[in-house]
């Protein structure tokens, strides 16, 4: 059976989730947050993440942004292939909530219409879409607000096979010590191993926004995770920048089949508001 | 214990903040970042004048979000401040005092704050609900076309800030991890 959803649906849809991610942090995120704060032993530290936590509590009270930087809208759209969209495109109506939840919600205008031009397009469109076909008949909506502190952070390189797990360590902390203050830590790390140059970026991505709850079920890919944040949490940086142990809250890895030649490595750097709102229609 | 500093900032006090000292700063500000610092180098290399005289003020790298109705100002934090490196030499040798922002700057620019005798401060980072509380009028003096970009005169009152490059080019972003280092 097909089942039918009006664009506007989605479109208002979109708008809401626009407005909530960027005012309300998820529970998850909260809670690693809540652990580090309690776990780090650096007074000034401490009192940097005490900071964080009470600004999370204003904003959701005042409804008002986490941050100022209310970023560029990354959309992934869940479709299911018994899914029918009438009333417009999927694109449109996606474009549509943006421009409706960053305007009447009050968040801040980021985006620009050229690389070189830089004339702000006035509405935070387009959004950065992702789609995906799925089995079922219904479609979720992801909206992940991304803040360019942390997105210009970012980094990718296609290693050899020989540089193995070795290689993929080195440049994971190297480009969070690169990163230093500069991403908002402690940082969320999405990191994405194997596929083919895009696929690594996108699955750097989505380990940032999925966030996994609980273990990696790959035993080797878990505690290559739990290395790196041990690892990175050596560094000193610390919350802000000024120092102590809690550099980064998690680190999240997802895999994919790659090249006989490659070993492709992304990581996608996201801050201590790594924001997310999801729903189903 | 934070030490309470007026804005524009008195260059007599300057010697006394240092790098890791929490301030309160209350008083005037201008905010400007990636777009508006263009613009501002495109005038002086022009032989134009600033739309803003920046002797002795004090500039916040930060695009608020709109203020909703009833409210004075909306989010508002510092943005990444190396972006800015390539323009503030230029505009510390015209006279600007103070700077906040977020991040380490480059040894040109801690060079500059030396020389110049001014200071850099950050604000806390992802907390612009919290900071949106200290911010008590905002005025778009120049450059409205650019929005969020634009050039606004707030009044800040104890707006939280840390002394990151003080004006012996002593770092926090060196000397924090290092104390946390050490101390472990």
């Amino acid at each position: 059976m097909i089942r039918t959803i009006h664009a506007d649906r989605i479109a208002d849809c979109v708008a809401e989730l626009c407005v909530e991610a960027c005012t309300v942090l998820p529970k998850q995120v909260r809670a690693l947050l809540g652990e580090a704060r309690h776990n780090e032993p650096y007074a000034p530290a401490r009192e940097s993440l005490a900071l964080v936590c009470e600004n999370c509590k204003i904003a959701e009270q005042s409804r008002i942004p986490i941050c100022q930087d209310t970023g560029m809208t990354v959309v992934i759209a869940e479709v299911g292939q018994d899914v029918h969209i009438e009333g417009g495109t999927l694109e449109d109506a996606v474009n549509r909530g943006v421009r409706r939840g960053y305007t009447e919600g009050y968040l801040r205008k980021s985006v620009v219409r050229g690389p070189f031009d830089r004339v702000n397009t006035g509405d935070n469109t387009p959004a950065a879409l992702h789609v995906r076909l799925v089995a079922g008949d219904r479609l979720k909506l992801t909206v992940a607000p991304k803040g360019f502190g942390s997105e210009n952070m970012s980094r990718l390189t296609m290693l050899t096979p020989a540089d193995g797990m070795r290689g993929v360590k080195t440049f994971v902390l190297e480009t969070v010590r690169l990163a230093g203050a500069n991403p908002c830590p402690p940082v969320i790390l999405g990191v994405g191993i194997g596929g083919t140059f895009e696929q690594a970026a996108m699955l750097a991505k989505e380990a940032l926004i999925e966030l996994r709850e609980g273990d990696h079920p790959d035993p080797v890919i878990d505690a290559l995770e739990k290395e790196l944040l041990d690892e990175i949490n050596r560094t000193g940086i610390g919350p802000q920048g000024y120092g102590g142990l809690t550099t980064a809250l998690a680190v999240r890895i997802k895999t994919a089949p790659t090249h006989i030649a490659g070993l492709p490595v992304a990581v996608n750097v996201g801050c201590h508001a790594t924001r997310r709102a999801e729903a189903y229609l | 214990m934070a030490k309470h500093i007026a804005s524009p900032v008195d260059p007599a006090i300057i010697p006394q903040l240092k790098a890791g000292d929490s301030v309160l700063l209350s008083g005037v500000v201008y905010t400007a970042r990636d777009a508006a610092h263009a613009r501002m180098l495109e005038t002086i290399k022009n032989g134009e004048a600033l739309p803003i005289d920046i002797r002795g003020q004090t500039i916040f790298y930060a695009g608020p979000t709109p203020a909703p109705p009833g409210r004075v100002s909306g989010a508002i934090g510092p943005t990444t401040s190396f972006r800015m490196d390539a323009f503030t030499p230029a505009l510390l040798e015209r006279g600007l005092q103070a700077i906040i922002g977020k991040g380490d700057r480059g040894a040109e620019v801690i060079r500059a704050i030396k020389q110049a005798g001014a200071v850099y401060f950050t604000a806390p980072a992802g907390c612009a609900a919290y900071l949106s509380k200290c911010v008590k009028s905002v005025e778009a003096v120049a450059y409205e076309d650019l929005g969020t970009e634009s050039i606004k005169r707030l009044t800040v009152h104890d707006l939280p800030l840390m002394v990151a490059v003080d004006c012996e080019g002593n770092d926090i972003y060196e000397l924090g991890p290092q104390a946390w280092l050490s101390g472990s």
